[in-house]
């Protein structure tokens, strides 16, 4: 009974990753993980992809499980949060 | 257990609001829960909008964030409440609607700040930066490549932005009234270090200096008049004097709430205009003025990341019918990425008489800086230098001496020199 006000406000389908860089501490392990959507910048700039699509979930997957802060938090639309 | 029929509104749909929401599901409220959004959007996270949406590598669209919510929500959005009748527990939205509740969560909110003169601030090439949309409309700006941007105000958002021009090998000039940037909130001392970064990258930065007016040309702005008479010729401005709380709906609901925040209690019940909480409404995240236990009840309201989702949660748990565990105090904790440079920070440095450098070499860039007040810690703050930062938060947290000693510093106790930290 979901009511949207706009077509446009329907999330896209695809993976949602959000990291909390209060708790990142730069250790890098979601670069190895998954390198083509995580990247350090600097000495601890973390950038990464807010929307990786679905044929990259193991990637992320190992991603969020490697980082040693557990700062990494996904939503996979197949598998729930 | 709350019975099912009660009815819960969240105002707001941001992630104090998503997290309150959420939290308030995984108390087991099973009533009905609507979410009100000024926006189109569902809850978006904010902070890459002012930073890597700029550069274009990441799309605005695609910060939706992640959530547990299932299809038993009701999304009211693009309609912001403009009106709330406590007798009758009813919140009015812009469109005409009516909703009725049981639970109230206030999480409305900020906007950015704008322009003092509103004809300069429409003009073309003039933008701020708070919501989805308007970083799309910066960032297809800066991707025509203007021959300077302007960035008025040396605040975080100004600094990310300004840092993010350079970036992108823009010239940049930043116009910001005190002394240096970030003075407000990391004093002088430290914001004379952080500017030395911005400044030796290339950014233009102009302290101790005011814009007067913005040079309308045909309806585009083209350059910016300083108090001091200077001129800076630039294609796009970007006014970053910080935010404004969303609170005006709340005009006549006999709340304690002005442009400063609508007020909690120690708990996070929102007070009535006597001063009495009302047990149908709690409030969190930028909008929610709170007093804080660490720092002696003093009232404050926080734009920061994690307090949205700290107090979001704890929000959501109270209107589910949780037990508060007690007051609300999380540790404020922020961050900014500037550039490829990292700002963190941990505590409040409102109030601090001392400075002290415990890691790092300030003038290398990468230090930690810890703030004193009456011989105890009550900040510290990180560039570069994050995984530092815990040891350092945990003495904030339990009012640790100032200055301080052991194994936090990198230097003995004797060695370490104590700085002005610089507030105006």
């Amino acid at each position: 009974m979901s009511v949207l006000a706009d077509a446009s406000s329907s999330p896209p389908p695809g993976l949602r990753v959000s990291v909390d860089l209060n708790l990142c501490q730069a250790y890098a392990q979601c670069c190895y993980a998954a390198p083509r959507h995580f990247r350090i910048e600097g000495h601890e700039a973390l950038i990464y992809d807010p929307a990786p699509g679905v044929q990259d979930r193991a990637d992320i997957e190992r991603a969020r499980i490697a980082c040693p802060v557990q700062a990494i938090r996904v939503e996979d639309p197949e598998r729930g949060p | 257990m709350i019975p099912s029929s009660d009815r819960a509104v969240v105002v707001g749909a941001g992630l104090a609001a998503l997290r309150g929401a959420e939290a308030m599901r995984a108390c087991g409220f099973s009533g009905s829960v609507t979410i009100v959004g000024a926006e189109p959007y569902r809850p978006y996270d904010r902070p890459p909008l002012s930073k890597h949406v700029l550069t274009g590598e990441i799309q605005a669209d695609a910060t939706t964030l992640p959530s547990s919510l299932g299809a038993d929500v009701n999304w009211r959005l693009g309609s912001p409440a403009v009106r709330l009748d406590r007798g009758a527990q009813t919140l009015h939205l812009a469109d005409g609607e009516a909703l009725s509740y049981d639970r109230l969560h206030i999480a409305a909110g900020t906007r950015a700040r704008p322009w003092s003169n509103p004809h300069e601030g429409r003009l073309d090439g003039v933008f701020t930066l708070r919501g989805r949309d308007d970083a799309a409309a910066l960032r297809a700006a800066l991707a025509a490549r203007p021959r300077r941007v302007l960035v008025i105000g040396g605040g975080f958002i100004g600094c990310e932005v300004a840092s993010l021009c350079r970036h992108l090998g823009l010239r940049v000039t930043l116009v910001e009234p005190g002394p240096t940037p970030l003075a407000r909130v990391l004093g002088s001392t430290v914001g004379a270090l952080i500017g030395a970064i911005h400044g030796g990258r290339g950014v233009d930065l102009r302290c101790g200096s005011e814009v007067e007016w913005l040079e309308d040309a045909g309806g585009r702005f083209v350059r910016a008049h300083l108090t001091d008479g200077t001129r800076i010729d630039a294609d796009v401005a970007v006014i970053a004097l910080g935010a404004v709380r969303n609170t005006e709906w709340l005009d006549g609901a006999g709340l304690s709430a002005d442009p400063g925040g609508v007020d909690c209690d120690a708990v996070g019940y929102v007070l009535d205009a006597d001063g009495q909480p009302d047990p149908r409404i709690a409030a969190a995240g930028d909008v929610a003025r709170f007093p804080h236990p660490l720092y002696g009840g003093r009232r404050v309201a926080l734009e920061h990341w994690s307090q949205a989702v700290a107090q979001g949660i704890h929000a959501g748990r109270l209107l589910a019918g949780a037990k508060p565990e007690g007051p609300y105090g999380a540790l404020p904790t922020f961050w900014s990425t500037q550039g490829d440079v990292v700002i963190k920070s941990a505590g409040l440095t409102e109030g601090a008489d001392a400075l002290a450098f415990t890691q790092g070499e300030p003038a290398s860039g990468r230090f930690i800086a810890v703030y004193g007040r009456e011989g105890r810690c009550i900040a510290a703050v990180s560039v570069d230098s994050a995984r530092w930062l815990p040891a350092h938060a945990e003495m904030v947290a339990t009012g640790a001496p100032f200055p301080p000693r052991g194994a936090a510093a990198d230097r003995p106790a004797k060695g370490i020199a104590i700085h002005a930290p610089g507030f105006p």
